[in-house]
């Protein structure tokens, strides 16, 4: 846990309290580094909405800096590491030019007075996607400057989402929702729930951001060392979070009962547990997306950034994608290949047929039990990440090919988001059900008419048949839903990206990721992301909102 | 149509006849339904379609209609309706997307007649047409309501909700064409079933989606909706804009809501989540359901009432895979468990009372009510009454107002402000405490304050007992540590006691009321029963101070009424209804019958041994100050609850928050949290806003201190465009103008904004406060006559 440079950041308006606490945790972890840099409080005044009082901090930042590098004549580093790291990655990421460019030169003028300056390891937020792609200058500028406000940095995560405003601003809504406004769970608890639930995923990029957020909510350092420190009450969601990420399926009133029933020991309240649930459930889709889109680290999470200059030969790690390498011939084919999906699309929404039960029920099972190659052997899991989790081996499986003990599937039409996991949300956590509602309307409404170099494309059948591509790895069945197009539409190597995304997310890989739909673009494939991303959400929350239905029973 | 019905009722009434009874399901329901006669019953769900006959004792099973070895998706219905005209037909709506009617009468074990799969998702709802054979309407989840005719092979029409999911379909019970849609976006619209191009009308009913709709029987402008914000709204929709007329709260999300026969005012709902009763309600009386059906184990899914003229008889579906028939007159009314009367305390000890009149009427001390015995019945009887509905329930208020000079609430109030809870040494605290309570005459407490302090000072600043001349200020001078030692040790649970020994040692000066000899008489009764108490008394009064001497302080500063003080603090509520007495008459009243005066008890009871428990025997090492204060613990605990349980909470957590640590741990979390909590609100009601914020900071209850956590998120409106105001800071991002300028100085306000309720104009307070000293008429040139009061 090394760098903690969000402390003073995230603060701001109403907080004279927050800013003193913040500043205090700031001053206790630099005091070994003998810090005498600007104060958290700049950093923070950096996101007033007042725009004087922005260059008023800025001034105030440079100068402080400047005094700092002024005051050492003798050349050795007594700026402290994390005010160069809140330079660096105001430097990369700060939708406001005048701060980028302040902090740049800042930066610049250390290096001359002889400071070790860290630099970007990688440049982009994704490994997968060209910077330019996602950095360029339009509409969805006001809203990387309105969350650079709100949240006081914008990180990888938001920046990708920002190809997508519409879908951003209600994901913002409801994470600030969940983290930090009124719930019944005390905010450092929040911030240590998501870190065990991304901790499944080997999810290093969550679960540093929300150290980070941990110990700015008063959390206590020791607990980020492994489980075992924090309080029982939080180790006994370990299960509930092992299934939830794996095989929500399996979650049943049991579970839900060892927690909440007054016998329990670190007994949980429902309206707990649900907030609980939501946050876990929100984070393992996050990891979906995190990995699905090859998020690389935060300039000043560790990977991040290295204080090594640059070898002569270095070129800044720059995602490639190998269409842009291939022959023509695989152009070519890739063209055909939209073609290809734009006439079955067509072809789809003319069907008349009719299947019996029989061929539709063996379609449903065809697909939810496809052998899909997703074991992709990755290397370990950092440490930081891996003693945060019980029991690692604990993963997706799939279903058997209508095995004996395949798990019962789950009729949509028998318990259903809008009918009634809504209204069990809705009632014990209020406000979050409609966040969440807005949120899936929001995804699944999401389109811009288009596919690849077409225009005016009604995209809906293509849509629905990753949602329900996706449900169906969980079992979860449609009734009203052939499957059959699902395995017209979704090309294999588009199913290899889906079920590894939704089912293994940590396995995701930049080939998986370039190979399929070759001829759309980037912000596509971010959309096909956030459909994963908001299904596999849905499904892991359907499956627990059940259990406590049953439970209240 | 009346006299056809009157006709078709007398019918009913001699055919149908049962009881509540149900029977067992192999699967859970969906939804059910009646045919036209009342004698059968169909229920439909993902793995069940059968037909049971209603016979007078029980269900029987008729027919499955579930044929086939792998039952096709078509036989999973999420909607089933007998036709009303004709009695072999029946419609389902699958959860595939098809539509299924049904031909009782085929010869064949499949019965299937007709199947439509023109739907692509799930069909949520089916309708047959009031009074036309073969008419049968559909709505779905694709948006997309079909009308069909069976005798041709597919719909007739389309109708497009434009929209998704169409969750109820109705046909009007009276006009003919028209028909009612409920959509999944909160919108209801009605149709007209010639004219497929375009609704006739459309209005948002509910916020979410409108599960089910249902027109009124004999009234033909009324349409009940029941949505997922868990409300059934009636609207009229006679008029150019359908009007809400009613609206009923509920609990959780209304699944189902059907019109009661025969009622006009009566609806039954049932719920799709958490809430598995039935509820019929008089939407006329929206607050309390007007009678409940609980037999239920899990969600009522589908609910009919037999007859559509029998006001009687409700069937209904669950998912717990049961069926049952429930009789009216079986019903839970939640009116009779319902508390006729209500009571409420004013501030400053008013006191409210509301009670249904025929109760009050009861009463010996009123004159009866004419005819009250006559009207008991109708509330307190399930009998079915022709006019059965809630109405004639009227209550009586009665408000008691106390004495507006004795609102001796005061000392509470300044107490509250005067108390020093943290920031001092714990001693000082104690002291400062006791002195408070001194000038505001209640002894007893500033004694408890004192020895307090004594009890739990480190040993080693404790004064030496030969030093107590000498260290003790003069405030709390004659409280040496062996005389107050002893009395916590006897008397702590008891405060009275305490009173009553300081009475006794008051005797002297004030050979007032008859009733001091009683009191000598119990304290010698005292010393008897608990014979080393009394020895320890005069033992250490060794410091050689008698009585008098000890209390001199007390004597200075409460010459005039040396004994009231207690009743007045802890039972003056009580007395305060019943009479008013001036001071001495009140200590009259409590000698002369002190059985029925609970204030009195205390003091009863102190004089039982049981109250002398053993700590005396140990009294002498007592004093000695190596005593662990955690030693004194449970007394103080005692004496804590003493307190709290004589309604002076206040002293109660004042004294937990100074003992802070040294006493948390004796007493349990979920007391100290009741005693937290009701010292904060009565803090609140007398707007002691601060102490309420200091005391929740002080505390140690995590359930307490987090309510200073809660709410606090404040939202408000732009000034100019009214929007709400998404951001932080001053500057609202739609108009782009700063939201709170003052209206005098034209700068933002930060902090307090004060604002006319008439013409909404405001500013800094002081710059309002300034201007309307000299001015009448609002600053921002309005016009309007602003007051500032």
């Amino acid at each position: 846990m090394a760098s903690k440079p969000v402390a003073g950041f995230t603060c701001q308006a109403n907080g004279e309290n927050r800013s003193g606490r913040a500043s205090h945790s700031c001053r206790h972890q630099s005091e070994s580094e003998s810090d005498t840099g600007p104060s958290p409080k700049t950093l923070a005044r950096l996101c007033s909405r007042d725009e004087e009082e922005r260059t008023a901090a800025l001034e105030e930042l440079s100068h402080g800096v400047l005094v700092c590098l002024g005051l050492d004549r003798l050349g050795s580093a007594r700026i402290s590491k994390q005010t160069l790291l809140h330079l660096l990655r105001l430097s990369s990421s700060c939708p406001l030019q005048e701060v980028r460019e302040r902090a740049t030169e800042l930066l610049r003028t250390a290096q001359e007075k002889g400071v070790q300056v860290p630099r970007a390891l990688v440049s982009g937020p994704s490994a997968f996607i060209p910077a330019k792609e996602i950095l360029k200058q339009g509409a969805n500028q006001d809203i990387l400057i309105e969350s650079f406000l709100s949240l006081g940095r914008v990180d990888h995560i938001t920046m990708v989402m920002a190809l997508h405003p519409a879908y951003l601003s209600c994901f913002l809504r409801t994470q600030h929702a969940l983290l930090e406004l009124d719930g019944p769970l005390p905010r450092h608890w929040r911030h240590y729930i998501t870190i065990m639930a991304a901790a499944r995923h080997h999810c290093s990029y969550l679960v540093q951001q929300h150290s980070a957020g941990f110990l700015e909510a008063g959390g206590e350092e020791s607990w980020l060392s492994g489980l075992e420190h924090a309080p029982t009450k939080l180790s006994s969601l370990q299960t509930l979070n092992k299934l939830l990420a794996h095989r929500p399926w399996l979650i049943t009133q049991q579970h839900i009962q060892e927690l909440v029933c007054p016998g329990a020991d670190p007994r949980w309240s429902l309206a707990e547990l649900i907030h609980a649930v939501v946050l876990m459930a929100h984070t393992h889709s996050l990891c979906s997306f995190v990995w699905g889109c090859g998020l690389n680290p935060e300039p000043d999470h560790i990977g991040g950034y290295t204080f090594q200059p640059p070898s002569p030969d270095h070129l800044p790690r720059s995602p490639h994608s190998p269409a842009h390498e291939e022959g023509r011939q695989e152009l070519v084919d890739g063209a055909m290949e939209v073609e290809v999906l734009m006439k079955r699309m067509v072809e789809l929404q003319q069907q008349e047929e009719e299947y019996t039960q029989e061929e539709m029920a063996t379609r449903f099972e065809r697909e939810r039990s496809e052998s899909i190659p997703t074991a992709v052997v990755r290397g370990a899991p950092p440490d930081l990440v891996l003693c945060l989790v019980e029991e690692p081996e604990f993963r997706y499986e799939d279903f058997a090919p209508r095995g004996e003990q395949a798990p019962p599937t789950m009729r949509a039409q028998d318990y259903s988001w809008e009918d009634h996991g809504f209204s069990l949300v809705n009632r014990l956590l209020p406000d979050m059900g409609q966040l969440l509602d807005e949120k899936f309307q929001v995804v699944s409404n999401l389109t811009y008419h288009r596919m690849a170099m077409h225009e005016g494309v009604d995209t809906h059948t293509l849509r629905k048949a990753l949602w329900n591509y996706i449900h169906c790895l969980y079992g979860i069945r449609y009734d009203d839903y052939d499957y059959g197009s699902v395995n017209v539409l979704l090309e294999r190597s588009l199913k290899v990206f889906v079920k590894t995304m939704a089912c293994h997310p940590e396995q995701t890989s930049a080939r998986i990721y370039h190979t399929f739909w070759r001829h759309f673009r980037h912000s596509e494939k971010v959309h096909a992301n956030l459909i994963v991303m908001e299904a596999r959400l849905q499904a892991a929350l359907l499956y627990t909102l059940r259990a406590i239905t049953h439970y209240m029973r | 149509m009346e006299k056809m019905s009157r006709v078709t009722t007398a019918l009913s009434s001699n055919t149908i006849s049962g009881r509540t009874m149900f029977c067992h399901l192999d699967a859970p329901a969906n939804a059910i339904s009646v045919c036209r006669d009342a004698t059968q019953v169909v229920v439909a769900g993902r793995n069940i379609f059968k037909i049971y006959s209603l016979e007078e004792e029980q269900f029987v099973e008729k027919l499955n209609l579930r044929v086939g070895r792998k039952p096709s998706l078509n036989f999973s219905c999420a909607d089933v309706m007998w036709h009303q005209m004709e009695e072999n037909l029946l419609a389902t709506a699958a959860t595939n997307g098809a539509v299924v009617t049904w031909n009782l009468g085929k010869p064949s074990r499949n019965k299937q007649d007709q199947l439509f799969t023109e739907h692509k998702r799930t069909v949520n709802k089916v309708c047959f047409h009031p009074t036309e054979v073969y008419m049968l309407l559909s709505g779905s989840q694709d948006g997309f309501m079909k009308c069909f005719d069976l005798r041709k092979k597919e719909s007739v029409s389309t109708f497009s909700g434009q929209s998704e999911s169409v969750r109820d379909v109705q046909f009007s019970m009276k006009d003919y064409f028209t028909f009612a849609a409920s959509f999944e976006n909160g919108n209801v619209q009605l149709w007209d079933i010639r004219r497929p191009d375009r609704y006739e009308r459309m209005f948002t009913a509910h916020t979410g989606p409108v599960f089910c709709c249902d027109w009124h029987p004999d009234d033909r402008g009324w349409l009940a909706t029941g949505g997922r914000d868990k409300m059934v709204k009636v609207w009229d929709m006679t008029t150019n804009r359908a009007k809400e007329i009613y609206c009923v709260q509920t609990i959780a999300s209304v699944a189902r809501v059907k019109w009661r026969p025969e009622r006009k005012f009566h609806l039954a709902t049932c719920s799709m989540m958490v809430d598995h009763n039935i509820y019929v309600w008089d939407i006329r009386r929206p607050f309390i359901p007007f009678a409940t059906f609980e037999e239920h184990k899990d969600v009522t899914t589908g609910i009919v009432w037999r007859h559509q003229h029998d006001p009687d008889f409700l069937l209904s579906g669950s998912k717990d895979s049961t069926l049952y028939q429930h009789m009216f007159k079986d019903a839970t009314r939640p009116v009779d468990k319902a508390n006729p009367e209500g009571l409420c305390f004013g501030l400053l000890g008013d006191l409210a009372f509301a009670a249904k009149e025929s109760l009050i009427s009861s009463d010996a001390n009123r004159k009866p009510y004419p005819g009250g015995d006559r009207r008991y019945p109708i509330f307190f009887f399930k009998k079915p009454d022709q006019t059965e509905q809630f109405a004639h329930v009227s209550s009586a208020l009665s408000v008691f107002e106390t004495d507006l000079d004795s609102n001796r609430m005061d000392w509470f109030v300044k107490t509250a402000q005067l108390y020093l809870l943290s920031g001092k040494p714990f001693a000082e605290l104690c002291d400062h405490n006791a002195k408070v309570a001194q000038e505001l005459k209640r002894p007893q407490v500033s004694t408890t304050w004192t020895m307090l302090r004594i009890m739990f000072s480190d040993p080693a600043n404790l004064p030496a007992p030969g030093l107590n001349h000498n260290l003790i200020k003069p405030g709390t001078l004659p409280l040496m540590s062996s005389f107050s030692m002893k009395e916590m040790g006897s008397g702590i649970g008891t405060e009275s006691r305490l009173e009553r020994s300081k009475g006794d040692s008051r005797q002297d000066n004030s050979h007032l009321e008859p009733g001091n000899s009683h009191i000598s008489n119990n304290n010698e009764e005292n010393e008897e029963t608990e014979g080393s108490e009394g020895q320890a008394e005069y033992m250490f009064g060794d410091a050689e101070l008698d009585d008098d001497d000890l209390y001199s302080m007390e004597h200075d500063n409460q010459t005039e009424e040396p004994e009231y003080t207690l009743p007045q603090e802890a039972f003056q509520l009580r007395h305060e209804i019943m009479d008013n007495p001036s001071a001495p008459e009140h200590l009259q009243q409590d000698k002369a019958d002190s059985p029925h005066v609970s204030g009195n008890e205390a003091e009863v009871t102190c004089l039982t041994p049981i109250e002398s428990f053993s700590l005396i025997s140990i009294s002498q090492p007592l004093f000695s100050p190596h005593l662990p204060a955690s030693f004194f613990c449970p007394i103080v605990r005692e004496m804590l609850s003493y307190y709290a349980e004589q309604g002076d909470v206040q002293m109660a957590v004042s004294v937990l928050i100074v003992l802070g640590d040294r006493i948390r741990k004796a007493i349990d979390d979920l007391t100290q949290e009741h005693w937290y909590m009701s010292y904060i609100d009565l803090l609140q009601r007398f707007e002691l806003w601060n102490v309420s914020n200091e005391v929740i900071k002080l505390s140690t209850c995590s359930a307490i201190t987090c309510l200073n956590q809660t709410s606090t998120t404040l939202h408000i409106n732009c000034s100019n465009c009214k929007r709400p105001m998404s951001n932080k800071g001053w500057i609202c991002d739609r108009c782009h103008q700063c939201a709170s300028v003052c209206a005098v100085c034209h700068h933002v306000v930060k902090g307090l904004f004060v604002w006319c309720q008439g013409c909404s104009h405001g500013g800094h307070l002081e710059h309002m406060m300034n201007w309307l000293k000299s001015s009448a008429h609002c600053p921002a040139g309005c016009g309007h006559l602003c007051e500032y009061t």
